[in-house]
């Protein structure tokens, strides 16, 4: 062991910062550098030594490099709390910035540039500017990396100061590493702009090819990414470009030989011939499979990206099948990931191989990779034709075994077989009705009962075994209940004999009267009505034929897989999603972590999301089946669309603004559209526009949701972050299903002072809304104090004038408005009337109009308003009197906007 | 982006913090908070080593008894995260003497602080090589067991070094007697069925390379694979001496490997770093000559026995041995006794892995020792789960012999001052994952 500094961590019996303090201030060298390094300690667990700032900085002045190291950490770490204590460092910076030791002055430029004070920011560009042009390349690739850091605090500065056109220069810089770093940093800001700023010609696509060969690990990898983006005019240039890529492939660095590969592909769109293709499908593959013998860590992220790659180009890897076996020790994330690749790899030539493999993984110890092994097995037998009666009895050979979540696992998976080859495999249910008594989880015993619906004619004693099933049916959950019906009223129209006419009035009974699941309900009603109007229709309905379905699960749409693949080795490539869809705006992220908000967003919500799209999840490949019953015959499972049902909701609304807004009519035809408060760009689609208005004597958040993404979108619900007012859903977030390209429209009912944040009132309320396929979004809103004043304001003109006396002179607030403009005092009036400020009395001074108003906020506190201004004269003075003045600013702020619209 | 990292933390079994550095301010400081109650305290931590909570995403790797979990809020590059922590907890270890544990980090947490100052900036890695930082990153009792002087202050064109072409090595050494050792390491992973044919089979490469060389000296190495030795031949227009030639599926080198001119003419050259290092890895799986033969029957004999017997056979050389052999045995949890017969090495039960052990400390070529034994089950009422016959698992060591026959036919060493150099070149192979199923 070299080091000893486990001694810094220790405390002392006395107060620790005093002496710390006094350490700091020694005359000894030694002594202050033993106490910087406490203080770095201390701040390393977490305590906080913010208070120590002066005594630090002044040990920043040193000769000593490691001192100095430490002092610049600590500032680092504690600039953003005491910005105006920074400045004392500003001097030191800019001294070390023209220090003779190249060291120093790399480290000053890079630490300048993690301290986010804009005082600083300042200082910094005198600095930046002359280390840009610095004669030592280490100075220079720290200061390209610090162009970046400007930009990120300071746009506008980095573009007037022309450090853009600095970091272009250096580009062409003859030392490798400042190439790749200016890269690096050129990449990233253009990510953050919508201008051009760094647009690679087929000029600079050269040079940074060169540059390639002799740029560091992780620069080549920089420079990799950054042409990533380049286009090829014509396939000669792509060939060009992808036969200097190639040699990386051969790098011993994981991320490096990502990079390469995703250039390569990209490139390979534009080639033509197929020889080269074939010849660049063959290159990839050896390096693809080295990355598997990475640590499992890179494999996991490896795999991620295989699983894309063979998506688009099976061929790649179509020999390699063998190196996706999962060995036993591998640890569980990589085989599940393996698993996934073996059944899209899986081919009449190689099934049987694979088949022994997953009937092996079928007999592991780990119960999640158990079920996924026999699913692979079916999904294999549904992919591939030839191969699906030796899966089958691969299957059976599994439920033999009797280990409980195979067995179930297994009659899954079969009832899809079915679904893929009709009439061919039945011979084996009666194998599959042996293992009726084990079945306990719900899909299980729904793939049962829908099989022995499905094929009643061919079951001797299928009624029994519905009867057996059909004792516990209230306990049952829904999934099961819905095949129940769905399998006895088959089992009735293929069999319409004594028994099954007893069980089917029991199940319709149940299904109808003494459930409370609409879904159920309904269901039953339909099959009621069928049945008692005209059996044969019934059949037609029921006993239709069904579309054979395909293996198409985990086959990602070709517009996303190309957009994953452009992003490969990135975290977009590993959760296979776009990256906006889990990248967040900068800004919102910081907001929330100051405010502690995101805790909310596991816990915090209290609102139960089934009322929010209903009981009935949308039909997904796998439960298809069950639905027969109430889908046309081949049509595609469409969930319902929501009903426009406003009237059952009943919330009083008089003027149309129903709960839910069916997606066709227009929400709230009066008044102007919604602001936009989540973008779709941010939300990934997902538009939110909301405003707090007041209806009734109550506040409601009117909020209209467009689902401008390629998925239907369910499950939302709200979560306000403390405010002012305590504002707060008084109930849960009612907003249907979403389809794409759909809106809905909901007015959330509000209640007030539930969580009430501290501090002077302003009008910023921060809303968290999620769903149930995308991250939390957050946005933020403004109050406006109008919707607070309540019906009660109104007053005479008696207790007017008490009041204004009662309140003393110092709770009297005004403002000048100078852009209002009153034309008509009567319309005026009525606006204001509308919002409850209601008017009291009017006279004229001079050419003057002045008004008094009243109003009211909820805790019954009064608002007494005087309103001067010339008509048609811009120009409007408004003074209020109020116990509460601290809310006179909000005041002010509301009735500009309202007279300003 | 290329980004690695917003911010990287070093965290303890039990969560406690032991290093934060946070480079940009997407992410806020009680991240780390997040990454302990959504993952360290649940049973998600050990299920997927890159995970989304809240607008941040966490990779983690777990080294030793130490964390290293890194925070992004943008599309960073995970290969290059990943990737990045592995080479710095090499350099890091390259640092303390070869140890990188939680009583390490404590011990060095000033050095760690200045090494991740300057190998991650604002989130992208810079050079990381130790031979090139140990010249002006010089912590006290930081030994550098490779130079043949003592660093003692920062070399004055360090920077010029650490931006340069070569990054990896610096200039003046100087070294009395000029050494190249070469170590060629193989590891076989098999996994075999138990009725004896072969699933899968590979075997993964390295060589590792000494170099104790004065000056800037270009090496060239030549192996026996068949693509090298053909462009080889094509160049001279002369066949080259026939033997045996192998097929290499795969190889990666290290960065100081000119991979343009591998690329075109096969040929493996470079300018090493000082010291020791890794050269290449390469990847066959075809024409692997297994050391070992594994035939294992176990019978299941009723409710409360079990008969296990499993015949060992080796196929190197008579003239050779394998060292350190290991072959590890699994029976079910309820085993209570076991009787064992062995003809060779010993053997014995092992509670705590539900294995068997047998361990041969030599294990000659051509020979076929077995081991038979009797196990005895406790019988329990509730017993209804069946056994799931986890493979049985060897280790061993096989000095002078490679299970992919690749040779080194040379490694050529040119300086300037033209001196000479002795080269040493050992074999071994070892057992990667090494399976039977029975």
């Amino acid at each position: 062991m070299s080091g000893h500094d486990s001694k810094y961590f220790s405390t002392t019996k006395k107060g620790e910062i005093p002496e710390l303090k006094e350490e700091l201030n020694s005359q000894y060298k030694d002594k202050r550098k033993d106490a910087v390094k406490k203080v770095i300690a201390a701040m390393t667990v977490g305590k906080d030594v913010s208070s120590l700032f002066t005594d630090v900085v002044n040990c920043m002045q040193t000769e000593n490099l490691e001192l100095k190291k430490l002092v610049y950490l600590y500032l680092i770490n504690y600039a953003k709390s005491q910005p105006d204590l920074a400045i004392l460092a500003v001097n030191t910076f800019v001294k070390d910035s023209q220090d003779p030791n190249p060291l120093i002055r790399a480290l000053a430029v890079r630490t300048m540039g993690c301290i986010r004070v804009d005082k600083i920011t300042e200082y910094l560009c005198d600095p930046l500017q002359r280390c840009l042009k610095d004669d030592d390349p280490y100075v220079r690739k720290t200061a390209a990396i610090c162009v970046a850091k400007l930009y990120d605090i300071n746009a506008e500065l980095v573009e007037d100061r022309g450090f853009l056109e600095a970091l272009k220069d250096l580009i062409s810089d003859n030392n490798p590493m400042v190439v790749a770093n200016a890269v690096a940093a050129l990449a990233e800001i253009q990510e953050n702009s919508t201008r051009p700023i760094f647009e690679i010609t087929s000029h600079t696509l050269s040079k940074l090819l060169t540059a390639l060969n002799e740029c560091t690990e992780w620069g080549q990898v920089f420079i990799l990414d950054a042409l990533s983006k380049y286009k090829a005019a014509d396939a000669r240039e792509a060939e060009n470009i992808v036969e200097r890529v190639t040699p990386r492939l051969q790098h011993a660095n994981c991320a490096v030989v990502l990079s390469a590969v995703k250039m390569i592909l990209l490139q390979m769109e534009l080639i033509t011939s197929t020889d080269v293709v074939r010849n660049l499908c063959k290159k990839m593959a050896p390096p693809l499979v080295t990355l598997l013998s990475a640590e499992p860590e890179i494999q996991y992220v490896a795999l991620r990206n295989i699983n894309l790659i063979v998506q688009k180009r099976p061929t790649i890897l179509a020999h390699e099948i063998k190196v996706f076996f999962c060995k036993y020790n591998d640890p569980i994330y990589v085989k599940m990931e393996k698993l996934e690749i073996m059944i899209k790899l899986a081919s009449d030539r190689n099934i049987d191989q694979v088949l022994l493999e997953f009937k092996e993984y079928a007999t592991e110890v780990d119960v999640d990779f158990v079920r996924k092994a026999v699913r692979a097995i079916g999904r294999c037998a549904i992919k591939l034709e030839r191969a699906a009666e030796r899966c089958i009895s691969v299957l059976l050979e599994l439920i033999k075994i009797k280990v409980n979540y195979v067995v179930q696992e297994a009659i899954i998976v079969i009832k899809d077989i079915f679904r893929r080859y009709p009439n061919t495999y039945e011979s084996i249910i009666a194998t599959l009705c042996e293992s009726l008594d084990t079945l306990d989880e719900p899909e299980a015993k729904a793939s049962m009962i829908w099989i022995i619906g499905e094929y009643a004619e061919r079951i001797d004693n299928a009624d029994e075994l519905l009867e057996s099933f059909l004792e516990t049916f209230p306990e049952e959950p829904p999934l099961v209940q819905l095949q129940l019906l769905t399998a006895t009223v088959k089992l009735f129209l293929k069999k319409p004999t004594e028994g099954p006419q007893q069980m089917i009035q029991v199940v319709l009974n149940n299904a109808t009267v003494e459930t409370d699941n609409p879904d159920l309900r309904d269901r039953a009603y339909i099959y009621w009505r069928l049945l008692s109007t005209d059996p044969e229709s019934a059949k037609d309905v029921v006993l239709a034929e069904k579309p054979v379905i395909s293996d198409d699960s985990n086959q990602l749409d070709s517009s996303l897989l190309d957009e994953l693949l452009a992003n490969i080795a990135t975290l977009s490539s590993v959760y296979h999603k776009p990256p906006d869809a889990f990248v967040t705006r900068v800004k919102t992220i910081q907001r929330t972590e100051e405010e502690d908000f995101p805790d909310g967003s596991e816990g915090g919500y209290s609102e139960s999301p089934s009322h929010a799209a209903g009981a009935s999840p949308p039909p997904t490949a796998s439960s298809a089946p069950y639905a027969s019953a109430r889908q046309p015959p081949a049509a595609p499972a469409v969930p319902a669309a929501p009903a426009p049902v406003p009237d059952l909701l009943d919330l009083g609304m008089e003027n149309n603004n129903n709960a839910i807004v069916p997606v066709d009519q227009p929400a709230t035809p009066a008044g102007p559209p919604l602001p936009v408060l989540l973008p779709a760009s941010t939300g990934q689609g997902l538009q939110i526009c909301a405003q707090l208005v007041r209806r009734d004597g109550q506040i409601f958040y009117n909020m209209l949701f467009e689902n401008n993404s390629q998925i239907p979108l369910d499950g939302f619900m709200i979560q306000f972050n403390k405010n002012t007012f305590g504002l707060a859903a008084a109930g849960p977030l009612q907003v249907p299903l979403l389809q794409p390209r759909t809106s809905a429209s909901t007015l959330l009912p509000m209640v007030l002072f539930q969580n009430i944040s501290p501090g002077p009132p302003n009008t910023l309320m921060q809303v968290a809304v999620k769903n149930n396929q995308q991250p939390v979004w957050y946005f933020s809103d403004n109050i406006s104090l109008l919707v607070f004043f309540t019906e009660e304001g109104r007053m005479e003109r008696s207790a007017f004038l008490e009041t204004w006396k009662s309140l003393p002179d110092s709770n009297e607030v005004s403002i000048d408005l100078p852009g209002i403009v009153i034309n008509s005092v009567d319309a005026t009036l009525e606006r204001l009337a509308a919002y409850n400020m209601f008017f009291i009395a009017k006279r004229k001074h001079a050419n003057q109009e002045v008004l008094y108003l009243s109003a009211q906020i909820p805790r019954g506190i009064p608002f007494l308003i005087e309103l001067t201004a010339v008509i048609w004269i811009p120009g409007l003075k408004c003074a209020i009197k109020t116990p509460s003045p601290e809310m006179a600013p909000l005041f002010f702020e509301a009735i500009e906007r309202l007279l300003r619209s | 982006m290329p980004v690695a990292a917003s911010a990287i933390y070093f965290l303890n079994l039990r969560g406690d913090v032991l290093i934060n550095r946070l480079y940009r301010d997407d992410v806020g400081g009680n991240m780390v908070d997040a990454f302990r109650t959504h993952i360290m305290q649940t049973k998600e931590l050990g299920t997927c080593p890159v995970r989304q909570i809240g607008g941040c995403s966490f990779f983690y790797m777990r080294i030793s008894n130490v964390y290293i979990v890194i925070v992004v809020s943008s599309n960073a590059n995970v290969a290059c995260a990943f990737k990045f922590v592995v080479e710095a907890v090499s350099l890091f270890k390259s640092y303390f003497g070869g140890t990188f544990d939680e009583d390490a980090i404590r011990n060095n947490f000033v050095l760690i602080y200045e090494l991740l100052d300057e190998i991650l900036d604002f989130g992208y890695p810079q050079n990381l090589s130790p031979e090139i930082l140990k010249l002006y990153i010089t912590q006290e009792g930081v030994r550098s067991p490779f130079s043949s002087k003592p660093v003692d202050r920062p070399v004055p064109n360090a920077t010029l070094q650490v931006t340069g072409a070569v990054g990896w090595r610096r200039e003046g050494l100087v070294y009395k007697k000029n050494e190249v050792f070469l170590d060629i390491v193989e590891s076989v992973n098999l996994l075999m069925s138990s009725k004896g044919s072969v699933l899968r089979c590979d075997v993964t490469g390295k060589i590792l390379m000494k170099c104790f060389l004065s000056g800037m000296p270009d090496l060239k190495l030549g192996l026996n694979d068949k693509i090298g030795l053909e462009k080889e031949s094509q160049i001279k227009s002369r066949p080259t001496k026939s033997g045996k030639t192998i097929e290499l599926d795969d190889v990666t080198f290290h960065q100081c490997v000119n991979l343009t001119r591998f690329n075109s003419e096969k040929t493996v050259s470079f300018v090493p770093p000082d010291g020791e290092f890794e050269l290449m890895k390469y990847r066959i799986t075809e024409g692997v000559n297994l050391p070992f033969r594994v035939l294992p029957t176990i019978k299941e004999l009723g409710r409360t026995r079990m008969e296990v017997n499993v015949k060992v056979k080796s196929v190197f050389g008579a003239k050779m041995f394998a060292l350190g052999v290991v072959v590890k045995i699994p029976v079910p949890k309820q085993t209570a006794k076991v009787n064992f017969q062995v003809t060779s090495g010993r053997a014995k039960y092992n509670p705590s892995i539900d294995c068997l052990v047998w361990k041969i400390r030599k294990f000659p070529g051509q020979t076929e020792p077995t081991l038979s034994a009797e196990v005895e089950l406790i019988s329990t009422i509730t017993e209804k789960k069946s056994w799931t016959r986890p493979p049985i698992q060897m280790e061993f060591q096989v000095p002078m012999f490679t299970a992919s026959g690749l040779r080194v036919r040379f490694l050529k060493v040119w300086e300037k001052s033209g001196y000479n150099t002795v080269e040493w070149v050992r074999y071994i192979t070892k057992a990667g994952s090494y399976e039977v199923r029975c």
